[in-house]
């Protein structure tokens, strides 16, 4: 029964309801989207992309060619060394920090958060800088330590100290809000019924705190693997001995050798890809940030 | 303290849990020994100096330079980022299109990609012959190299943080009142200005402010896109570096504090905002 006429004009009735989709908001909808993928494509996907075209672009066989070199061999065992030490550390350093602040009250508690989220805010530069003041050759212990040969800057402990400082607060803030959110009531009942500190802590708290464990112990991993300004004042860039793997690509790059620098560029990629994998099936899991 | 006083009276319960001494000593010996022994040397040092040098070197040409540059191209990455960004959280939260969840997933991957990597890759796209320089430079737009590129590589690393602190705010708006204000005649670019902005406008002044912040400080990909021409396109973390490879360490240690006491005002200032946003937030309801 209904004639075209009306019809138009239910059309018209419903396109001035809210809620209903006009044209004009399906062509903001479609605006705003193509803006924002646009904007990603130049800014995310297309530098992706250009490392492993670059890498590859002279074939598999040059890229796999460019791991045999011993100075980009040297360079990966150092990032797994460095990453090796430094995670662990700061993963105690981050459950010990998130259970004295999650579980207690006591005087001085925000600043004790602000000082430990301190390295977040201090740019990489100045972070490398602080060590070679306090270790170098002028620095307060320099003196000593040369007197008694031991070489902290530009060597292993200057890196490794270096990245320590800059992915100290990841696996911290990461615990503490999860953790003071989930409050004392189980570990609580657990020691009233006569159960141990550690076994509380193993059998109680940990697993109700591991999927942000995870999530904090990925992010440290990462930033540590990758860490470039700081351990690049405090190494000392000598090839092959101090180079890590960011340090390696800038080698590389300067020298020119495209396919080399673009293929230790190709390998911490994955590292950030899988990291995001990762990352995304512990949010699927239900772990929410704080 | 004043401050304890005026908090609401709370009984203290005794906490049975252990471990209380360890884990504030350890913590705080780690605190001490990683993060506030360096510090205090960078402040040592620095305050060793006499002070019309230290006035010298952080006032010099080539310093003043840097800031300009640093400040500049960071305020300008934080703005580009304050609207992208709010564009991208916005199609994120409200709009539903093929690959969502893939585009939510790296969003964080800036913070996942070594800065080197970001950098290197940002100036192979962006120069000359790169994928997209190609087409900008015969329009006479040279990003690689330039104050541009500088800031395409400060926009890459602050882009999560506006996101991301701009998504659950979006998630935030009533949508109730959306319709309300419809209902009653209101435009959408009216409804846009009087309610969502003021909902969302604390979020996404804090996502500037951290990007600006992590953006100020920024070396690894801001160095390979650069070209660090002196006086022209040297960032002030480049120079400290200069400083320090001149075994120049009382400079070096003078940039350092400016910018550290910089981190420390973003600090501050990224506090306010979210007790400002806090505090608007519980006004609305």
């Amino acid at each position: 029964m209904a004639g075209p006429a009306t019809s138009e004009a239910i059309a018209a009735e419903l396109a001035t309801r809210p809620g209903h989709t006009s044209k004009r908001a399906t062509l903001v909808r479609w605006l705003v989207i193509g803006t924002s993928l646009t904007f990603l494509g130049a800014l995310l996907a297309a530098p992706l992309a250009a490392v492993f075209a670059t890498a590859l672009q002279k074939g598999w066989a040059a890229y796999f060619a460019s791991f045999t070199d011993p100075d980009t061999r040297s360079a990966i065992r150092l990032t797994l060394t460095t990453a090796a030490v430094v995670v662990p550390l700061n993963t105690i350093f981050g459950i010990t920090a998130a259970w004295c602040i999650a579980k207690f009250e006591f005087r001085g508690k925000s600043f004790l958060i602000t000082l430990i989220d301190l390295p977040l805010a201090v740019s990489p530069i100045v972070s490398g800088l602080i060590y070679v003041l306090l270790f170098g050759a002028n620095g307060w212990f320099g003196t000593w330590l040369q007197a008694h040969d031991i070489s902290i800057v530009y060597a292993l402990p200057g890196i490794i100290l270096a990245t320590m400082f800059v992915t100290f607060p990841y696996v911290a803030r990461e615990l503490i809000p999860l953790m003071q959110q989930l409050g004392n009531d189980e570990e609580e009942a657990a020691i009233t019924l006569g159960a141990g500190g550690w076994f509380t802590f193993f059998r109680v708290t940990l697993p109700r705190i591991r999927w942000g464990l995870v999530y904090g112990v990925i992010l440290c991993n990462a930033r540590a693997m990758g860490e470039f300004g700081a351990v690049s004042v405090v190494s000392g860039n000598i090839r092959g001995l101090t180079t890590t793997m960011p340090l390696h690509i800038e080698i590389l790059y300067n020298e020119y050798n495209f396919v080399g620098a673009f293929a230790v560029a190709s390998m911490l990629s994955m590292l950030a890809v899988v990291t995001l994998i990762i990352k995304t099936l512990v949010e699927r899991s239900g772990y929410r940030r704080r | 303290m004043k401050s304890s006083s005026q908090k609401p009276a709370r009984q203290r319960e005794p906490n049975v849990l252990p471990g209380f001494g360890i884990t504030l000593g350890f913590t705080t010996f780690f605190l001490c020994a990683i993060v506030l022994l360096p510090l205090s040397a960078l402040l040592l040092k620095a305050g060793g100096m006499d002070l019309s040098r230290f006035i010298a070197v952080i006032t010099s040409p080539r310093a003043l330079a840097s800031y300009r540059l640093s400040f500049g191209a960071s305020l300008l990455a934080a703005t580009v980022n304050m609207v992208f960004g709010f564009a991208i959280a916005w199609s994120l939260v409200r709009y539903d299109f093929p690959g969502r969840k893939f585009v939510d997933a790296i969003i964080d991957m800036p913070f996942a990609l070594p800065t080197a990597v970001s950098g290197i890759a940002l100036t192979t796209v962006f120069a000359g012959n790169g994928w997209i320089g190609q087409y900008l430079e015969p329009h006479g737009i040279q990003v690689a190299y330039t104050w541009i590129g500088i800031t395409v590589a400060l926009t890459l690393i602050g882009m999560p943080f506006v996101v991301r602190t701009v998504q659950p705010a979006i998630a935030e708006v009533q949508r109730d009142l959306e319709d309300a204000a419809e209902t009653l005649g209101a435009g959408r670019f009216y409804v846009f200005r009087r309610i969502i902005v003021p909902t969302v406008l604390p979020a996404l002044l804090t996502g500037f402010t951290l990007a600006f912040a992590r953006a100020v400080g920024e070396y690894g990909s801001v160095i390979f896109i650069a070209g660090n021409k002196q006086m022209k396109t040297e960032i002030t973390p480049l120079l400290i570096f200069m400083h320090l490879e001149e075994f120049d360490y009382a400079g070096a240690a003078a940039l350092g504090v400016v910018m550290l006491a910089i981190s420390f005002v973003m600090l501050l200032a990224i506090n306010l905002l979210q007790v400002w946003g806090r505090k608007r937030l519980m006004v609305s309801r």
